[in-house]
């Protein structure tokens, strides 16, 4: 009994805890204010950046994730478990440090500066820039709950695939991508979620220009300094959005479906 | 108690015993806390460093985030800020007490060294990429201030190449460092804190705008006496010192 209360009492801390700063958020900022926000320009630039960017991230995440943590899932092979390590080694790593890493890899005196200033590819202090760090940070988020997903799917289904005469990538498409869906769609709202509140990467690989780089943390961070009340508005406003995208992406997923093919 | 419970019992008792060491990262610790402008980092660490004590926390960052933060309810025991604008406005509020003028700067064209560039001139040319500070923040607001006094054409061709408005001169520093950019427009003292990887180009006098910096004790400081101490020692004694030395002028008459 007494465990119990102390196991209700934990998670009352918790959610307490967590919510409290969101829910300040919204108490401090008035609809209208909220609503006013996005005619500022400052603020409705940084917000369409932020999605657009976080959007063009994830297209890339999922594009070569899936495949790329199918076969970490799927196959056995020499030096995965390394593999799996280096690929989820972003997850923990701190912005600022994911920023002076791909400065030092990307940027204009970095390992592959040179061949990206030969090949005209710009990043640095571009909106190219917030996409690469962007994509960066978000993309463990994705391929770790993707390659769990396909590691939960039954190998029994891959095989009666293959041995109804499915080549490999039909049983990729058809088979294993329905079945890990979920999974799959779990992950991506993780990694968007990341996305839409990257800042350190950011700031350091893209810097903070009006409608070029400054996406909405920054502009909150901005704003922090001269108006409190418009970062707050900002703030709420990215919340909902982020809630929304979410949701949406959850909702939208269903349960996971194996095609007939 | 089963074993279940009393780990949990113990798991508490571990926590309530963490919780007074967290509350001492909030404030009421021994050390005085100094809220100060990112350009002040160098000549401050070292003027710490020479109170003998390893008695003060530094967080430097642009000067309108601290005051944003005070204006919040953070309380440090000092506030340093680049610009005159932010404490007299904080004064005015109640926020510190009365604000003295400590040191004086200068906004000055900072390029890398191996820059080819020598001038404004060039970096009204397309292509020429230059960061500031965001308008926010000082070293950003003196920056609009020179700009705003050159002819409209040769403002509007810089203005133009402006790529990079950052929220300190940490981060102003950091991108010409790393060739991100071409130029910056960065306190004279900044440049010389790069040991030469960085060079100051002078401004044109009508140019340049007054760069005054003032320090105040934040109302409802834990250590009030210690933190005009550590203000007055920036007026005379080695703080005063270490500014000179990374190129601080003396502070302008009111």
């Amino acid at each position: 009994m007494r465990f119990r209360i102390f196991l209700a009492f934990a998670l009352a801390l918790t959610v307490a805890f967590l919510v409290l700063p969101v829910l300040a958020i919204f108490v401090n900022t008035s609809p209208e204010r909220l609503i006013s926000s996005l005619g500022e320009p400052q603020s409705r630039d940084a917000l369409l950046l932020s999605l657009r960017t976080s959007a063009i991230a994830m297209a890339i995440i999922v594009a070569v994730g899936t495949p790329a943590a199918y076969l970490l899932a799927v196959r056995k092979f020499r030096g995965q478990a390394l593999l799996t390590t280096l690929v989820e080694l972003p997850l923990v790593l701190p912005p600022a440090v994911a920023g002076i890493g791909l400065l030092a890899a990307l940027g204009p005196h970095g390992i592959l500066g040179g061949a990206l200033a030969d090949a005209h590819i710009q990043l640095v202090l571009q909106t190219a820039g917030v996409v690469v760090a962007l994509t960066f940070v978000a993309s463990p988020f994705y391929l770790r709950q993707a390659q769990t997903a396909f590691q939960a799917v039954d190998p029994t289904y891959l095989e009666a695939a293959r041995s109804l005469g499915a080549r490999e990538s039909a049983v990729f498409l058809r088979v294993a991508i329905p079945t890990a869906r979920p999974g799959l769609v779990a992950g991506l709202a993780l990694a968007w979620g990341r996305a839409l509140g990257e800042f350190g990467a950011t700031l350091m690989v893209a810097g903070s220009f009006q409608g070029i780089t400054q996406t909405a943390p920054l502009a909150i961070y901005d704003q922090f300094a001269s108006d409190f009340p418009a970062a707050l508005a900002l703030s709420a406003v990215l919340v909902i959005v982020s809630a929304v995208l979410l949701l949406t992406i959850k909702l939208g997923s269903g349960p996971p479906v194996v095609s007939g093919g | 108690m089963k074993p279940a419970a009393r780990r949990a019992a113990l798991l508490s008792a571990g926590l309530l015993l963490i919780a007074p060491s967290l509350g001492g990262c909030g404030g009421d610790s021994q050390r005085l806390e100094v809220s100060a402008a990112a350009s002040l980092r160098e000549a401050f660490t070292r003027y710490a460093r020479q109170l003998k004590r390893d008695s003060v926390r530094f967080s430097f960052a642009g000067s309108d985030a601290l005051a944003a933060q005070i204006e919040q309810g953070v309380r440090p025991d000092v506030f340093a800020s680049a610009s005159r604008q932010l404490p007299d406005m904080l004064y005015a509020k109640g926020l510190v007490a009365r604000p003295v003028a400590f040191a004086a700067n200068r906004l000055v064209l900072a390029v890398p060294r191996d820059s080819v560039i020598t001038g404004l001139g060039p970096l009204e040319r397309g292509g020429v990429s230059v960061a500031v500070g965001a308008p926010t923040v000082p070293v950003g607001s003196y920056a609009a201030k020179a700009l705003a006094r050159l002819a409209p054409a040769q403002r509007r061709a810089l203005v133009a190449n402006i790529r990079d408005r950052e929220p300190d001169v940490i981060g102003i520093v950091g991108k010409l460092l790393q060739g991100a950019v071409d130029a910056g427009l960065l306190y004279a003292t900044d440049v010389t804190a790069t040991k030469g990887r960085l060079r100051a180009i002078q401004l044109p006098p009508r140019l340049k705008p007054e760069i005054a910096y003032e320090a105040a004790v934040v109302k409802g400081a834990a250590h009030p006496a210690e933190a005009r101490t550590f203000i007055s020692g920036l007026l005379r004694g080695a703080g005063r010192a270490e500014l000179l030395r990374d190129g601080f002028l003396a502070p302008p008459g009111r």
